[in-house]
């Protein structure tokens, strides 16, 4: 018992303390530069993959696509990583446009839920979605990629765009389940009122602002890459 | 260093088997509880948690340990921590070079290692006062039971709540899922059932050793008195 536990232990100076605090940090700052470094090119094409994924996933029939960045009126050739509304253009193999991917997002039950939806110029169709970001309950709101009478709605849900090429003729809306009347409304499903009412909600609005300028600009998607 | 050196007990397999069993991280020790009821909705979330926790726990323990007699003790914390969440940035960014997906899945839960008790835990019980590989070894095998413990959990709740294993249908498509299972409700019971199931095998082992021990007690004591 030379040292006895309880005997306050002396103050080291703070230079040891700052010292041994900065040399950790520096370790620290060291790894984590490195693995960043390393990493950076793998997440971006991670990430390039999965909207490349979401793409296709809407527009079935494409083969390609280009980037587009909606700029007021007008849309700007863009790739992906220009900040800003970004549309994606899908054409076939023979450059033929087939549909552009729009991305929408509204607040769900737990969280934001981000989505991409396809959109065809020609039948004005909205033909399918794909959910990038959801926190919704399991087995309720996850729903919306899932239940077959839900995704019935989306064969072709009416988004013409209004002669004022302002907005769309028809509001999209989420109707309560078994009462869906007219194309441009969603069929909600029951128990999953909340969500459904978000992809509603979502459509609608990024509809109204995206789809006439895409609409103005049609030409100019058709012609694509030529 | 000779203060530290007193009596190192010697490296065995104990040490490593105690944090299977003996001290599982969550079943006899419950710590780092948050992530264990959070992830364990499958097993494929639980095993990447599982590993993820594995290195960081590893990583930080061996850092620990072998600067643990140039730390002061006044700034011990405050190093741990900055180690502890280091190894969780690289985690982070690993995680996403290897699978978006799975990222997105487990959410803000890699983040929030850096402030699972289970690593600091160890870092301050163990990591600090034993020798570089016996930490290393000891940080291994709690890692192994934590992950253990995770698996466990998620193959039950993923078995119950979707019918599935590791993505695998299990029961036949009539079997309706116990939707509880995968939210959060459902870790609670499932780890309330695995606590129950492991605290009577136990209790039966040394209930056993006792009732054998009062046994030959009380016959050597009626032998005295007849």
């Amino acid at each position: 018992m030379s040292t006895p536990e309880n005997q306050v232990p002396e103050l080291p100076s703070s230079t040891k303390l700052i010292s041994t605090l900065a040399t950790v940090a520096m370790i620290s700052g060291l790894l984590v530069v490195l693995v960043y470094e390393y990493t950076k090119p793998i997440i971006a094409e991670n990430q390039r993959l999965a909207t490349e994924r979401a793409i296709f996933k809407v527009l079935p029939e494409a083969k390609t696509r280009l980037t587009f960045v909606v700029d007021q009126d007008k849309l700007i050739l863009a790739n992906d990583k220009t900040v800003g509304e970004l549309v994606y253009a899908g054409y076939d193999a023979n450059n033929r446009l087939v549909g552009v991917a729009i991305n929408a997002a509204a607040q769900g039950y737990q969280g934001t839920i981000k989505i991409l939806y396809g959109y065809k110029p020609d039948s004005a169709c909205i033909t399918g979605f794909d959910v990038l970001k959801s926190t919704e309950t399991p087995g309720f709101g996850t729903k919306i990629t899932t239940d077959p009478g839900f995704l019935a709605n989306f064969k072709c849900l009416d988004a013409q765009v209004n002669v004022a090429q302002s907005g769309l003729i028809n509001k999209i809306i989420t109707v309560r389940y078994g009462t869906k009347q007219h194309d441009w409304e969603i069929d909600a499903i029951s128990g999953s009122t909340i969500t459904s009412n978000a992809i509603g909600r979502m459509l609608d609005k990024s509809g109204q602002a995206i789809l006439p300028v895409i609409a103005r600009n049609i030409e100019q998607l058709k012609q694509g890459q030529q | 260093m000779t203060h530290t050196t007193k009596k190192e007990t010697p490296l065995t397999l104990d040490v490593f088997t105690a944090g299977i069993w003996k001290e599982n991280p969550v079943f006899v020790m419950m710590l780092g509880l948050c992530p264990v009821l959070a992830v364990t909705n499958s097993v494929l979330n639980s095993l990447a948690m599982g590993l993820a926790s594995i290195f960081v726990l590893v990583c930080s323990n061996a850092l620990v340990s072998a600067l643990r007699n140039f730390i002061p003790k006044q700034v011990r914390i405050t190093t741990y921590i900055i180690i502890i969440a280091t190894f969780v940035t690289l985690v982070d960014y690993i995680i996403q070079a290897v699978s978006l997906d799975l990222y997105n899945r487990l959410g803000a839960f890699i983040q929030l290692i850096v402030v699972n008790c289970l690593i600091l835990g160890r870092a301050e019980a163990y990591a600090s006062k034993n020798s570089f590989t016996k930490s290393v070894v000891s940080a291994f095998g709690m890692g192994l039971g934590f992950t253990l413990a995770l698996v466990m959990l998620g193959g039950v709740r993923e078995l119950l709540g979707a019918g599935q294993l590791l993505g695998y249908q299990v029961f036949s498509t009539n079997f309706e899922p116990w939707v509880v299972m995968i939210l959060p409700p459902g870790g609670f019971i499932v780890l309330g059932s695995w606590l129950l199931l492991i605290n009577y095998i136990e209790q039966r082992k040394t209930g056993k050793i006792i009732a054998n021990n009062t046994a030959s007690h009380c016959t050597v004591e009626s032998e005295s008195f007849g």
